[in-house]
């Protein structure tokens, strides 16, 4: 299934599709960052009907190039009522984007999913990657006076940055 | 029968001589206003302790007081992460005298299991702490156990109108404007 | 934030109508979890407001990268704390995904039984904390009584009342205990006991109908855009459970319905609480016999790489102690990749999106919050409600500190 799936995605999507696989059922397509936008419009709005991002998050790859790897998990929901009959998750597709050190951004996907306002902020937050055209890009988990960003590989997990008290 | 009412009415034996300091701590111990500090996990462990089961109530700390300013018994609930941490110690210094903290679970005692860039590694660090109740969470009888105790002390406790918190100053550190690197 | 609204010259009202800012929480009794919501307020009329979430932020990611990946586990046991063996449950299942193993046949079944009861503790605590929160002290201490009952339940299976740590990759922590059936049977008839006593106090209580009716509404659509599910959705109309749309464990043999509601305010999603409890006592009646039925067989898959032989043998055998100390020292190596895996949590899609570099310690472990993604909504939710209501509808949402701020 997923197989067939990557064949109509791969279709759709034309050249801006890197890669692709299928490992484990779960349909995986590496894209180009530049036109991640536009890739996540033409599912959206396609017969495909990925209408709902369910998760956002990114990867550090300490020592590649790109360094980091921004993750969609799209999935498309049947909206319409039948009655008593559970609601079917046709398929869920990975969305993957390289993204340099520098200049470390992608588009943001905000326009198109509005649950991609809170998962590009924390992204942003834990990563450190810009989300170009997000609304308010700012902290979310984290507090506004902390630097860096932690969930680097290069960020020594138990540095602190504490507001008060001593450095424990 | 009827002698020993005669004395009760005459009034002969209705005093008995004891300190000061005992009968404060005394009518103290059984009767904490706790503010609970609640943020994670320990905090559905406190409600099963203040729940029918374990009955909190038995010991005169049951009534929670949402408002430090009507609490005596800041129970310290919960994970504490360094953004949270300037708010438990402005909840701690709003509170009036005479004060006790409780440091419920093993997060807020040591950091727990958690020891990394985002989480306090003990509650001591900000607010004095009276009593520490390991567990992760701990079970509701340790929280009875950790609340007898505290009565103990309360009830050890020396001076009834001093404040018993010398420490405060010592730990009340300024807060840090820019992050240390 | 907007600034205040300017009094017009020679308008009608001489009264003050300035826009208020109002601060609730970080510690505030109704927001049980810790969230921060700054208000904007005229009169009890919310017209802006932003939510702050992240005081529990604990770096869950950055600890799950620092163990190996059975260290892992007692993590995800704290990000719902309410429901902790269905975050097990949806960890193991990533890994072994990765893994491509095959579970034995009881294993399956005591996973179902362990995922329904967690659930079950879940949606007790929501609906009895929503009372409370309300300032009904009573009805919560009935779900709280109930939930007392479950957790004595989870108590026997893994030895822990909140954080179980009961789920190992490829099997789980220990058998199911002597009695386990029978004294389930029992709490599972005092329960039911509890619940219509609790639907009598306050399904129909006239205080209770007007604070949660019509409030808290949201259309089902955006609630897609948000990227929300679980029983918000459902109490939508949407009615999306992955144990129906990607059936997991055994859910494709068990009989059990999945509830909707109609208009999505406050009161539905309680009603849609209140009916998953009950098919999450149905579905653990089915799950019995056949616990009965297969006592003795093992629980754990047969690969000493994967999961550790059983104590006995470890203690007196020369090679399962070697395999032991290496399971615990190195990790279970899981071969380099990438996988998703989702389950139906008590509040929604709980996924764990996890990367392997071929070593025994995670690369990356991302959780997929069903909290994180259901508060967002709560800012259109209550925009030009009264403030008031803010409190059931935090309450439904159901958002728990460890799960949204991981």
């Amino acid at each position: 299934m997923a197989v067939e799936l990557l064949e109509r995605v791969g279709e759709l999507l034309g050249d801006a599709v890197i890669d692709s696989h299928a490992r484990l059922g779960d349909a995986t397509v590496l894209v180009d960052a530049g036109r991640i936008q536009e890739v996540l419009g033409a599912l959206r709005d396609s017969d495909l009907r990925f209408n709902v991002l369910m998760d956002l998050t990114a990867v550090d790859y300490l020592g590649r190039n790109p360094r980091f790897e921004v993750v969609y998990h799209l999935a498309s929901v049947d909206t319409e009522p039948h009655g008593t009959d559970p609601a079917r998750l046709p398929h869920r597709l990975r969305v993957k984007a390289g993204v340099l050190e520098d200049p470390c951004e992608i588009g943001s996907a905000t326009s198109l999913y509005v649950s991609a306002d809170w998962m590009e902020r924390e992204v942003w937050d834990l990563y450190g990657i810009v989300f170009k055209g997000h609304p308010d890009l700012k902290r979310i988990l984290l507090y506004e006076q902390f630097e860096g960003h932690p969930l680097r590989k290069d960020y020594p997990k138990e540095r602190r940055q504490p507001l008060i008290g001593p450095l424990n | 029968m009827t002698e020993k009412l005669e004395i009760l009415r005459q009034g002969r034996d209705s005093f008995l001589t004891t300190k000061i300091d005992a009968v404060v701590n005394w009518g103290r111990k059984y009767s904490f206003f706790l503010y609970p500090f609640v943020t994670a996990c320990c905090g559905m462990e406190f409600m099963s302790a203040a729940g029918p089961r374990y009955d909190l109530d038995r010991f005169g700390a049951a009534l929670p007081r949402f408002s430090p300013r009507q609490a005596d018994l800041l129970m310290v609930v919960g994970t504490i992460s360094h953004r949270q941490a300037p708010i438990l110690k402005k909840v701690y210094d709003q509170m009036a005298e005479p004060k006790w903290t409780v440091a419920f679970g093993a997060c807020t005692c040591s950091g727990g299991p958690y020891n990394n860039y985002a989480t306090v590694q003990g509650i001591d660090t900000i607010v004095p702490v009276d009593i520490y109740i390991p567990g992760c969470p701990p079970r509701p009888e340790a929280v009875i156990d950790g609340l007898v105790k505290l009565q103990q002390r309360v009830q050890a406790t020396p001076g009834w109108n001093k404040p018993h918190h010398k420490e405060i100053e010592d730990l009340s550190l300024p807060i840090i404007e820019k992050p240390l690197p | 934030m907007v600034t205040a609204k300017k009094l017009e010259p020679g308008g009608k009202s001489d009264l003050h109508t300035d826009h208020q800012i109002l601060n609730m929480g970080p510690s505030h009794p109704a927001t049980h979890g810790t969230v921060k919501i700054v208000l904007e307020i005229d009169g009890e009329q919310i017209v802006d407001m932003e939510v702050m979430v992240g005081y529990l932020h604990r770096g869950f990611e950055k600890e799950c990268e620092s163990g190996t990946w059975y260290q892992a586990i007692p993590y995800t046991d704290r990000l719902n704390y309410n429901s902790a063996i269905l975050a097990n449950l949806s960890f193991c299942m990533a890994v072994e995904k990765l893994l491509e193993i095959e579970l034995p046949h009881r294993c399956l079944w005591v996973r179902t039984l362990a995922g329904e009861l967690s659930r079950m503790g879940d949606h007790l605590t929501r609906l009895g904390a929503a009372c409370l929160e309300l300032g009904a002290m009573t009805p919560f201490l009935y779900g709280i009584e109930a939930r007392e009952l479950v957790w004595d339940l989870q108590e026997m299976l893994c030895g822990a009342r909140v954080t179980a740590n009961y789920i190992r990759i490829g099997g789980l922590q220990r058998q199911v205990p002597e009695g386990f059936e029978d004294r389930m049977a029992q709490s599972l008839m005092r329960i039911e006991q509890l619940l219509v006593d609790f639907d009598k106090l306050v399904t129909a209580n006239r205080i209770f109908v007007d604070r949660f009716r019509r409030t808290g509404m949201i259309p089902a659509q955006r609630l897609i855009e948000y990227g929300v599910t679980g029983p918000l959705l459902r109490a939508a109309g949407i009615p999306l459970d992955l144990r129906k749309a990607e059936p997991y464990l055994v859910y494709d043999q068990l009989d059990f319905d999945v509830p909707v509601g109609t208009i999505g305010d406050n009161y539905d999603r309680f009603l849609v609480c209140q009916e998953e409890l009950a098919q999450s006592i149905r579905i653990i009646r089915q799950c019995l016999p056949v616990l009965r039925k297969t006592r003795g067989e093992p629980v754990d898959v047969d690969d000493p790489k994967i999961r550790w032989p059983a104590k006995d043998r470890v203690f007196g055998r020369m090679e399962e102690l070697i395999q032991q100390f290496k399971g615990v020292t190195e990790g279970v190596k899981v071969p380099a990749g990438e996988a998703y895996s989702a389950i139906e949590s008590a509040n929604g899609e709980l996924g764990f999106y996890i990367v392997s570099d071929g070593t025994g310690k995670p690369y990356k472990v991302r959780c997929r919050a069903p909290s994180f993604m259901n508060v967002a909504p709560l800012r259109e939710m209550m925009l030009g409600g009264m403030l008031a209501d803010i409190v059931p509808t935090f309450d439904m949402i159901n958002m728990i500190g460890g799960e949204c701020d991981r």
